[in-house]
């Protein structure tokens, strides 16, 4: 369970409206994929992703950005029960994709770095503090039904 | 794990244009780092850690200075950092899971200042030098 503060729920809807989620989740996934290419391991199927600008405009890319971003926007409005909110969705990173969990704090972090560069200012460091605490939060729920 | 040319040449450009304020937004980071992950805070109990404290100020000058040197001595990390990877090993003892936080948070405070000059493939090329410190700084633990 997150234990984030009435300031901080609000904090994080607040911000969470100001971005296009789907951009977030995009740029992400392509920053996850450029800065730690071992996690292209899991995506031979989508096509180039030979070069940094490969990588960011690849739609196969954009697209699974956006599935990974509108899971975790479901999860923000379940803060209280993200390990019920993303139980098949650990089951299938574990039992069909094979996903190692420490690939879940990488994206994570990721997702904060991107909010970062497009909130600037408004990305202070009490909303950096919770965010992590979701980020972190989603990163267990998904590695909860590991076995 | 070495820096390409390319990507040493994207860190010096973007150090280039912190200039003289490194030790701000490592500060910056410091603060972002003691608020996102409280577990650090425990290795500065004789620190004053509030908001705009003085004492962050100067322990983020140090960190500064630190990486500075580093930019500056790409070829021979090992050589420049001997001592601050000494002080970490035996004096300190900061288990290293703790640096991977702290430069997180590096790269947050700069992707949040700099964002014009925060491509992708700078990300991945400080992401790569802060990598190098952290392991030399752990290098001689055990």
């Amino acid at each position: 369970m997150v234990h984030l503060s009435g300031e901080e729920k609000t904090a994080i809807a607040t911000l969470w409206g100001k971005v296009n989620a789907d951009e977030v989740g995009g740029e992400a996934l392509g920053r996850l994929l450029v800065v730690y290419p071992w996690t292209q391991r899991f995506f031979d199927s989508f096509g180039d992703l030979s070069s940094a600008t490969a990588v960011m405009g690849n739609p196969k890319v954009k697209a699974h950005g956006k599935k990974v971003i509108d899971a975790f926007s479901n999860g923000l409005k379940h803060l209280d029960d993200l390990k019920g909110t993303f139980s098949s969705l650990s089951e299938l990173h574990c039992d069909k994709l094979h996903v190692d969990p420490e690939n879940f704090r990488l994206l994570g972090n990721e997702i904060v770095i991107v909010l970062a560069h497009h909130l600037g200012k408004d990305f202070t460091p009490k909303v950096q503090a919770a965010f992590q605490k979701v980020v972190a939060g989603v990163a267990n729920a998904l590695a909860h039904k590991y076995h | 794990m070495a820096l390409s040319a390319a990507e040493r040449a994207m860190v010096r450009a973007l150090w280039r244009k912190l200039g003289d304020n490194v030790g701000v937004y490592a500060t910056e980071a410091l603060e972002r780092t003691f608020l996102a992950f409280p577990g650090t805070k425990t290795y500065f109990p004789h620190l004053d850690l509030s908001p705009g404290s003085a004492q962050v100020k100067a322990h983020g000058q140090k960190v500064a200075d630190a990486l500075t040197l580093a930019v500056d001595q790409l070829d021979d990390l090992p050589g420049a950092l001997s001592f601050l990877s000494d002080l970490h090993a035996h004096k300190l003892r900061v288990d290293p899971a703790n640096f991977q936080l702290l430069c997180h948070c590096l790269l947050v405070t700069l992707a949040r200042h700099f964002p014009g000059d925060f491509s992708p493939a700078m990300q991945a090329s400080l992401d790569k030098f802060l990598s190098r410190v952290t392991s030399t700084l752990a290098s001689k633990y055990r």
